[in-house]
């Protein structure tokens, strides 16, 4: 199912130049308004944490505790999605600001950053849906494409995906531990336990702040809060979920085997993050609360670009793909998520056959 | 009143009652700190990090103002002669800079001031001195340096300055005239010091000698003249090198017929500074110098491929760019200092390679070494830990 396939060699490397000047252009022109924007998140994202808890202390009623929970859920999906995944990625490190980098940042989120740097950034970004590489394309835990072998564990991937979707933060920090490995001998038991505890230490303080340390504070809101914290959790932990999903995994979006890697230059490093990556069609507002991922294929070509660029530059990337008649996938997020969901209903089960690739 | 005994006294259980409320907040702010959510409401509430915010930019030539800081809670007073860095977003990018703090020490409002003069091309210094508004929030550092004056003052002193090297010889100045000379924390709890403690100590004997290119260029001309005229124990002679050409070593006797035993504290640009020293060879230890400029003298090495190995960032460098440049350039965040070689605040561990010091021309380096990356570039590939 690979389009690579159809572009002449040089007509890739064209592809690749075009891009870097599109990348140059954007980090040429970096200034006082890109630095506004990302400071005016991280305040409003504050602001709409505090006030949400503010709101949770009076919510004995109930209209109060759902603004409250909304605030808040709203303000950590900000605090992972535009701010942490994005600083995590260096997108703003050329501010130079030790507080908003990618060195010292910390976020709300099981994954400690420096494990999640390693396996998104390094691995996630390097091996964009190389099967047996990008661990975000399944590999044990999920089949997503018809290449992978079916096991009869895979009937049962329906009802862990939602299961992962309402604890995906500690999901995905276990699951990048990588135990499946230590079997193998290519990662050492010890490693791998003091990655475990890092996340114990982080998922300990996460728990006693929303579950203990908030609702002791509130008083007599005491059950409220706790419920107010959990349902923001549960609905930021779905909605990252669906987003990461919606980036990868849509009809569209294509895979690779290791052996397509040989000798990859620019060119086609651009086109495999291309090709493996799909848009969300949307306003203004499920960009900032997608972190911009709702640019998957702007984000997967230039990682480290600042995302509030993303959406200027993503007609012209959809320009050059339709001049070099490249695919470019995009849909609404129903649609996306529809998608996701046929597809792994349908990879539950053995089959369909597949065309060799190239 | 609270006389700096009590203060001390009672501080202790205060600090720790705060430090516990501090501690157990974070409960609250994990992974963000306390200081994170204070920020919002103001920027000078932080506990962790110094910062300022300029509250009033005075000009004082035609390319040199002063600006006046107020730092926030966690500062420390600093001994007149000292300086800081200060941080400035140009851009959107933090830009640090050495400044000599040019107010004494426990000014009455709490601020402190900078005087800055506008290089040609240079990046900070014509933004502080054109472009910053009052309510800009800088980042500030504790106040560094060896360039005091002793506890007490000598009773004959010599100043030579140029330009703005007369910045740090203006705090020293205005604690003399005020009867403390160190400052900081023998100055007790703040506020009026003035007149009475300029009675409580007679200012010692002070020879001033600035050079400028022309009287309206020399930065607080105005009030040194005024100065000059009031204190008898003051001589001001000031050198104007447009019309009289640059003051040479060898014309000190004659201004100042007994420079030999005077404690002298010089600033101004390397050359000068250069001929000082070679002029008090032999009685080097009467003689304090502080530079602005890092003494680049050599070419630099030959470049190569630089590796931060604790950020993961690599690049190709010219031989002739501080490291400390290149890192910054490529988004590693630095550790800096004064950028002239002094402070030793910007090293890093080399784990290979090795690197050329830029003053020197000479190349060194062994695994483990610390380098000053402000003053050394790369020779062949390096690999240092930042
Ligand atoms: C301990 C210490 C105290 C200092 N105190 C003061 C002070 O009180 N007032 C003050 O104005 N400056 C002071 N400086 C100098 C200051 O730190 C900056 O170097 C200076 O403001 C130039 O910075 P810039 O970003 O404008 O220039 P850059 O953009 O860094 O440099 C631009 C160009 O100017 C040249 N240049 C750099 N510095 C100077 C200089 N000092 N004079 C002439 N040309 C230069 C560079 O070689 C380059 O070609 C001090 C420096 C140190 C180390």
């Amino acid at each position: 199912m690979s389009t690579t396939a159809v572009l002449f060699p040089a007509d890739v490397e064209d592809f690749g130049r075009e891009l870097d000047k599109i990348r140059d252009e954007v980090i040429g022109s970096l200034g006082e308004q890109d630095a506004k924007y990302i400071r005016g998140v991280i305040a409003m994202q504050r602001r709409l944490e505090l006030g949400g808890r503010a709101l949770l202390f009076a919510s004995w009623l109930p209209p109060v505790w759902v603004a409250g929970t909304a605030a808040l859920a709203t303000a950590k999906i900000l605090e992972n999605m535009e701010i942490g995944h994005n600083v995590l990625h260096g997108q703003w490190d050329w501010m130079r600001d030790p507080k908003i980098h990618s060195m010292t940042w910390e976020w709300d989120f099981a994954s400690p950053a420096d494990q999640w740097k390693h396996s998104h950034n390094y691995i996630h970004h390097t091996w964009t849906n190389v099967l047996g590489k990008d661990r975000d394309i399944g590999y044990s835990a999920m089949r997503v494409s018809p290449e992978q072998r079916w096991y009869p564990i895979y009937l049962a991937q329906p009802l862990y995906n939602v299961l992962l979707a309402l604890f995906f933060e500690y999901g995905i920090a276990v699951y990048d531990v990588e135990l499946e490995r230590i079997p193998t001998g290519e990662k050492s038991p010890k490693e791998a336990l003091s990655q475990l505890r890092a996340i114990a230490g982080k998922v300990r303080r996460q728990i006693i702040k929303d579950y203990v340390a908030f609702p002791l504070v509130a008083g007599p809101c005491f059950l409220p809060v706790l419920l107010g914290n959990l349902t923001a959790n549960l609905a930021r932990n779905v909605w990252a979920h669906t987003i990461i999903f919606c980036g990868h995994f849509p009809e569209g979006a294509e895979v690779f085997t290791e052996d397509q890697l040989e000798d990859e230059t620019r060119g086609d490093w651009y086109v495999r993050q291309l090709l493996g990556s799909c848009n969300i069609d949307g306003g203004p507002l499920l960009h900032l609360m997608s972190g911009n991922l709702s640019h998957q294929i702007e984000h997967h070509l230039f990682p480290d670009l600042p995302s509030n660029r993303y959406a200027e530059i993503a007609p012209r990337i959809r320009a050059l793909c339709e001049r070099f008649g490249l695919p470019y996938t995009s849909g609404s997020l129903t649609r996306q998520t529809r998608s996701v969901w046929k597809r792994i209903l349908r990879l539950a089960l053995p089959g369909p056959p597949t065309t060799p690739a190239g | 009143m609270t006389t700096p005994y009590l203060t001390t006294s009672d501080a202790p259980p205060r600090w720790s009652v705060r430090r516990q409320l501090a501690s157990a907040s974070r409960w609250l702010t994990t992974p963000l700190m306390p200081d994170d959510y204070l920020g919002l409401l103001n920027p000078l509430w932080s506990a962790e990090e110094l910062r300022g915010r300029v509250e009033a930019v005075h000009p004082e030539t035609a390319d040199a103002a002063t600006l006046v800081i107020r730092p926030s809670r966690n500062w420390v007073p600093h001994r007149p002669g000292q300086w800081v860095r200060i941080g400035i977003d140009i851009e959107g990018i933090r830009h640090w800079r050495a400044y000599s703090l040019s107010s004494a020490p426990q000014r009455p409002d709490g601020c402190v001031t900078i005087t800055v003069k506008a290089v040609p091309d240079g990046l900070v210094s014509r933004h502080l001195v054109r472009r910053t508004a009052p309510g800009t929030i800088v980042g500030l550092t504790r106040p560094e340096g060896e360039f005091v004056l002793p506890e007490p003052p000598p009773p004959r002193l010599l100043f030579l300055t140029a330009g703005s090297g007369i910045t740090p010889v203006m705090a020293m100045l205005h604690s003399l005239l005020t009867g403390g000379a160190a400052g900081g924390e023998g100055a007790g709890g703040g506020g009026a010091v003035s007149l009475q403690s300029e009675k409580h100590r007679e200012m010692p004997d002070v020879v001033l000698v600035h050079s400028a290119p022309m009287p309206e260029d020399v930065i607080f001309g105005e009030e040194l003249r005024g100065l000059a005229a009031r204190l008898p124990n003051l001589r001001l002679y000031e050198r104007h090198t447009r019309a009289g050409g640059r003051l040479k070593p060898t014309d000190l006797p004659a201004l100042c017929p007994d420079w030999a035993d005077r404690a002298a504290w010089a600033c101004g640009p390397t050359e000068m500074l250069d001929e000082v020293a070679a002029h008090w060879a032999g009685r080097s230890d009467r003689l304090h110098v502080e530079h602005f400029r890092p003494a680049v003298s050599a070419a630099g090495g030959e470049g190569g491929r630089v590796r931060f190995t604790k950020s993961g960032r690599e690049v190709d460098a010219d031989g002739g760019t501080p490291l400390l440049t290149v890192g910054e350039d490529a988004g590693v965040l630095m550790p800096s200092g004064c950028r002239v070689g002094i402070c030793f605040g910007c090293v890093g561990r080399l784990s290979s390679g090795q690197v050329c010091d830029l003053r020197t021309g000479q190349v060194h380096g062994e695994e483990g070494d610390l380098v000053q990356t402000c003053v050394s570039a790369a020779a062949g590939p390096v690999d240092i830990e930042l």
